[in-house]
């Protein structure tokens, strides 16, 4: 289970994270929602200590995240950056198998290869697309080399930053149904930041709503539509009028 | 009142924004030095900034040296000969190649070419996520990027500034024995009887340390760039001037380190 606790983040002046409490439990899929430059980027590079809190706890497993061995701690996670965030230098293969060429989890040169190819597989890639480069994929490729990546060591906890931004609408639902599938075949914790309501409702089992430093509404998916919060029906809408401020 | 502390305030804010930056690359410098003894170790990045630090910077340098050998020659033939003492040529080329413009020269050539492209890739990989990732790929950035290139250019910077030594004194030999007359074997004689161990050790060091000033900016203002291109565009430039300086400042206190007494 990961849990937020009471935690705060400021950057110079402006308040990011408030006093942002919340629970993911083990095995569920939430999906953290809420405009732009709310902080959703923020509390998860906080879990993963890409970031460090100004205040409050968050724990992992009940385990405080800055005081665990720092290694083997990050290994049970995998993450799929919104830019896919791939190394241009690497070959396509190399960029899904970095963890199993080096450090605790390094394996043979052909074995790291043979995985890399059965988790490309999975995510609907050929295996000739293993000797490519990034700079030769299309972006919906690259997320889903992305995603090959985040799951090839076989993680516990998964997250998810906007999975589907800059993709049209039938790959954004070919990565939505891939990590729905991923999520559920692993049995992982999954933690996915988005704007995008169909990918909410494609990917999510709870759903928080992060607002003015924080959590605004929190509950099962099922429950969002008719939730009664203002600010979550207005975000739901996507409309100008009500209280979230259309200029901010 | 606030008119009249303004200067005041402003002076206090460069100083204690320099102070904050001193003591950030000292720290970073640490970082990367104590990240080289700590395994794991990634031979294969530091590999390939050995290729790319040293291999691929040998016709820049090998260029450089040769003509600022043989212009060198031609001043001191110009201005020795005022005092008819034109002989003088070889000895003086040897120790000006090796004490000064073979470190110095080499050092900038390395910082326009190398610091940049360190600065500009890894503030790339810093813009695009990628050194986030590196971390969620529990490989620490100082020890995959920062290390690995520190320790190749404190390596291999001496061994171009010992190739530009020689091409900078064979640049010199080439102008005197064809245009300005002189003997080729006398020449050769001069130089290797007037060049003394100190001075190519002095010149050695001086590229250990003019390499790893390189390397340690390109890497410190890569990890520390702002968003965008224009973040990449400044960590770059700023990168580039901060070696140059350092590098210039480095000599002076080396060249007084050696030579003083």
């Amino acid at each position: 289970m990961i849990q937020f606790d009471n935690v705060h983040k400021s950057f110079g002046p402006k308040k990011v994270l408030q006093g942002v409490n919340l629970s993911i439990a083990k095995g569920s899929s939430m999906v953290i929602i809420g405009g732009s430059g709310t902080g959703k980027s923020v509390m998860l590079k906080s879990v993963l200590g890409l970031i460090t809190p100004d205040s409050g706890t968050i724990s992992v497993d009940g385990h405080d995240a800055r005081t665990e061995d720092r290694d083997a701690f990050l290994a049970r996670f995998g993450m799929l950056f919104q830019g896919a965030a791939l190394f241009d230098s690497m070959t396509v293969w190399q960029n899904v198998a970095f963890r199993l060429l080096r450090g605790r989890l390094k394996r043979p040169k052909a074995e790291a290869r043979e995985i890399a190819i059965e988790k490309l597989r999975r995510v609907g890639l050929t295996p000739d697309v293993a000797d490519l480069f990034p700079s030769e994929l299309s972006g919906g490729m690259q997320k889903r080399v992305g995603l090959a990546r985040a799951i090839a060591a076989e993680p516990e906890i998964i997250f998810f930053d906007e999975p589907t931004t800059g993709l049209d609408p039938i790959m954004s639902g070919v990565i939505n149904d891939l990590i729905r599938e991923i999520v559920v075949e692993m049995g992982a914790t999954a933690m996915t930041i988005t704007h995008d309501m169909t990918s909410v409702r494609a990917i999510a089992d709870e759903v928080a709503m992060l607002h003015g430093g924080v959590i605004q509404w929190s509950g099962p998916v099922a429950q969002m539509d008719n939730s009664g919060d203002p600010y979550l029906t207005q975000f739901i809408a996507g409309s100008a009028e009500g209280p979230i401020e259309a200029v901010r | 009142m606030t008119a009249v502390l303004a200067p005041f305030t402003a002076i206090g804010r460069s100083v204690i924004a320099l102070m904050t930056m001193i003591g950030s690359v000292a720290l970073f410098v640490w970082g990367a030095v104590s990240h080289i003894f700590r395994p794991p170790f990634y031979g294969r990045e530091f590999l390939s900034a050995l290729f790319n630090i040293g291999w691929l910077s040998l016709p820049v340098v090998g260029m450089t040296a040769i003509f600022t050998g043989g212009a060198l020659a031609l001043q001191i033939y110009d201005g020795s000969s005022r005092f008819s003492v034109e002989s003088v040529v070889p000895q003086i080329v040897a120790i000006g190649m090796v004490r000064e413009l073979g470190p110095v020269l080499v050092g900038l050539m390395v910082a326009a070419r190398v610091t940049s492209s360190i600065a500009a890739e890894i503030a790339t990989m810093k813009v695009t996520e990628q050194i986030d990732a590196l971390v969620t790929l529990s490989t620490h950035p100082m020890k995959y990027l920062a290390a690995p290139r520190v320790l190749a250019a404190v390596l291999v910077v001496p061994a171009l500034v010992g190739i530009g030594d020689i091409i900078g004194i064979y640049g010199g030999f080439l102008v005197a024995t064809e245009n300005l007359g002189f003997n080729p074997a006398t020449y050769v004689r001069n130089t290797a009887d007037f060049l003394q161990l100190n001075d190519i050790v002095s010149s050695l060091v001086k590229g250990a340390v003019f390499g790893g000033i390189a390397a340690v900016m390109g890497c410190y203002y890569g990890m520390n760039s702002g968003r965008g291109a224009q973040g990449v565009g400044q960590a770059t430039k700023s990168s580039v001037q901060a070696a140059a300086v350092l590098i210039l400042a480095a000599n002076f206190l080396l060249t007084s380190l050696f030579f003083s007494s």
